[in-house]
């Protein structure tokens, strides 16, 4: 068993998502080489090397990969497939965009957002927005597999792999990247944060997130999140939508403020350590997750908290 | 310019899904079936670039059993011009479907090709990008905003932590997130010109494709439930008990 694990990175940093992935594709058994493409992403390569259980960290450095395009990075990663058992990317927003690409063109069904590993070729993966578990085993010989990366653990440090520098291969040429807008945030990420508070639609506003949300974010070091509904009404940006079609998270602390509980945002949620709730309405469906429920109007709620958490923090 | 939106007959987003008490699939007998809801988002956006004159055909494509046919309807009734239903029983893998994809796409000659981002059944989020592998056309995936400009599309993309925007070369796929568009309510004169525009019917099997399962499913559960735990009656208990209970904060 030789496995391949396809990193997210921005060019800097390895994402945590890869370090989680990695434990899933260790689990398969056997060795696994990193790919890391980019541009100017050496540094990237370094932290992949330092993660344990990597063989091969292998650095593809070249314009044509900067932007994580779907085209050229596929045909990257379909060149190096023939020695690999499976091939492993953690289901982000690139990995999802990459993966079936390589997926078919290597003619393998993949198997999406596997949440457990029973043996080599029959995984767990959730459907049906969360609501159903589906064991499923593999027929092809090899594997295409993305990561729902929640459910893994992050893999430990102190590994010491080589890294090799890989060529690149044709770019199609048919895409071109033009521009990107990343929310510049000094808060911790959603996907791996420790602490999260999430808004819903009775926050009623932006303002409101900004008054009453942000506070307690900032004296938790905290993530910040949105129900669907919050984002749909235009409080809060898309990428901050916690849920099956959004962000899945897995922090130890989940306040839940002024959200309902559909069963899509359950789905998201659902590996929190600790859930709270915070909502006036007593038969809210988040109360039946919920480890601490508080049946409170949110817009007093939170400022108590924000105040309380000020003064212990003093 | 001719759009080509593949739809999939789903368990309606509203309607409760239960496993079969055997663990071999879900029951879904006298449950709602509709339109995908990301599919449904697909055929707005196509309506939308035909209304705008970027294009002047909307053929749907819906694989799956004869009442598919009730998507397509729903596709027309928002704008889809022409319908194909391609008549299989049981659930095929997105694999399989864009196989089958290809070979109406190299029939129909489409320039663009718009699908949901996923069909809210398996939660697969492949096809789009399979059928781009397959044909060897650029992709544009989770795409919230659509241009077309001469002989190239411009795609904004919902990714982790904003948007990235990217141009292609058309022919070329897109897969719809779910904020791109609020698909319009059908009107009753829709619906009923719906009715008359016409569908053409083939089986699965006569694209001569490899349908095979490559997955064997060997069950399916119920994920295990959440407790709810306890009610607390102040926010100064419930840091108490984040702090000194769960030790989270």
């Amino acid at each position: 068993m030789k496995t391949l694990l396809v990193s997210d990175h921005d060019n800097k940093t390895l994402s945590e998502a890869t370090a989680k992935a990695l434990s899933c594709a260790v689990s398969l058994g056997g060795e696994v080489d990193v790919v890391i493409a980019g541009k100017g992403c050496r540094a990237v390569a370094e932290q992949a090397a330092q993660l344990s259980s990597v063989a091969r960290v292998l650095l593809a450095d070249a314009d044509a990969y900067e932007h994580v395009l779907a085209e050229p990075f596929a045909a990257l990663i379909v060149s190096l497939a023939a020695p690999y058992d499976a091939i492993v990317a953690p289901s982000t927003s690139s990995g999802r965009n990459i993966l079936p690409r390589v997926a078919a063109l290597l003619d393998v069904m993949q198997i999406s957002d596997v949440s457990r590993v029973l043996a080599p070729d029959t995984f767990e993966r959730p459907i049906y927005a969360g609501n159903v578990i589906e064991t499923v085993r593999t027929t092809d010989k090899k594997k295409v597999i993305t990561v729902r990366t929640t459910a893994f653990p992050r893999a430990a440090g102190g590994g010491t792999a080589s890294i090799e520098s890989i060529r690149a291969v044709a770019d199609p040429g048919t895409s071109q990247f033009e521009s990107e807008e990343l929310h510049a945030s000094a808060r911790a990420e959603l996907t791996s944060a420790r602490i999260i508070i999430s808004g819903g639609r009775a926050l009623q506003s932006r303002e409101n997130f900004t008054k009453y949300i942000d506070p307690i974010a900032d004296k938790l070091g905290a993530a910040i999140g949105a129900s669907r509904a919050a984002v749909d009404a235009g409080y809060a940006p898309n990428d901050w939508q916690v849920g099956q079609t959004g962000k899945i998270v897995a922090p130890d602390l989940y306040i839940a403020a002024g959200i309902s509980g559909a069963i899509q945002h359950l789905a998201g949620i659902k590996d929190a350590k600790i859930i709270v709730a915070i909502n006036k309405d007593p038969d809210a469906p988040i109360f039946q997750v919920a480890d601490y429920g508080l049946v409170a109007d949110l817009y007093t709620a939170l400022p108590e908290m924000a105040a309380e958490l000020a003064k212990s923090h003093a | 310019m001719k759009i080509l939106v593949p739809v999939k007959r789903v368990v309606d987003a509203n309607a409760h899904v239960r496993v079969k008490a055997d663990g071999s699939g879900v029951d879904l007998s006298g449950v709602k079936m509709s339109i995908n809801p990301f599919d449904e988002i697909a055929v707005e956006e196509a309506t939308r670039l035909k209304e705008k004159g970027s294009a002047a055909e909307i053929v749907c494509v819906s694989i799956g059993p004869a009442e598919a046919a009730e998507v397509l309807r729903s596709a027309f009734a928002i704008g889809a011009d022409r319908g194909q239903l391609v008549i299989g029983e049981g659930d095929l893998e997105p694999l399989a479907v864009a196989k089958i994809l290809k070979a109406v796409i190299e029939k129909e000659n489409p320039q663009l090709v718009i699908l949901g981002k996923q069909a809210i059944d398996y939660d697969n989020d492949q096809t789009g990008q399979m059928l781009a592998g397959l044909l060897g056309w650029p992709q544009a995936t989770f795409a919230s905003n659509v241009t077309i400009e001469g002989d190239q599309v411009q795609v904004t993309r919902e990714v982790d932590g904003g948007h990235q925007t990217v141009r292609l070369r058309l022919p070329a796929i897109i897969t719809c997130d779910l904020r791109l568009n609020t698909p319009r309510f059908a009107a009753l004169p829709s619906i009923m010109k719906a009715k008359k525009k016409p569908i053409e019917q083939k089986s699965v099997d006569s694209y001569g494709v490899d349908l095979k399962p490559r997955l064997q499913v060997l069950k399916l559960a119920e994920p295990p439930r959440r407790k709810a735990g306890i009610k607390v009656k102040s926010v100064t208990e419930l840091l108490d008990k984040l702090r000194n209970e769960a030790g989270v904060i």
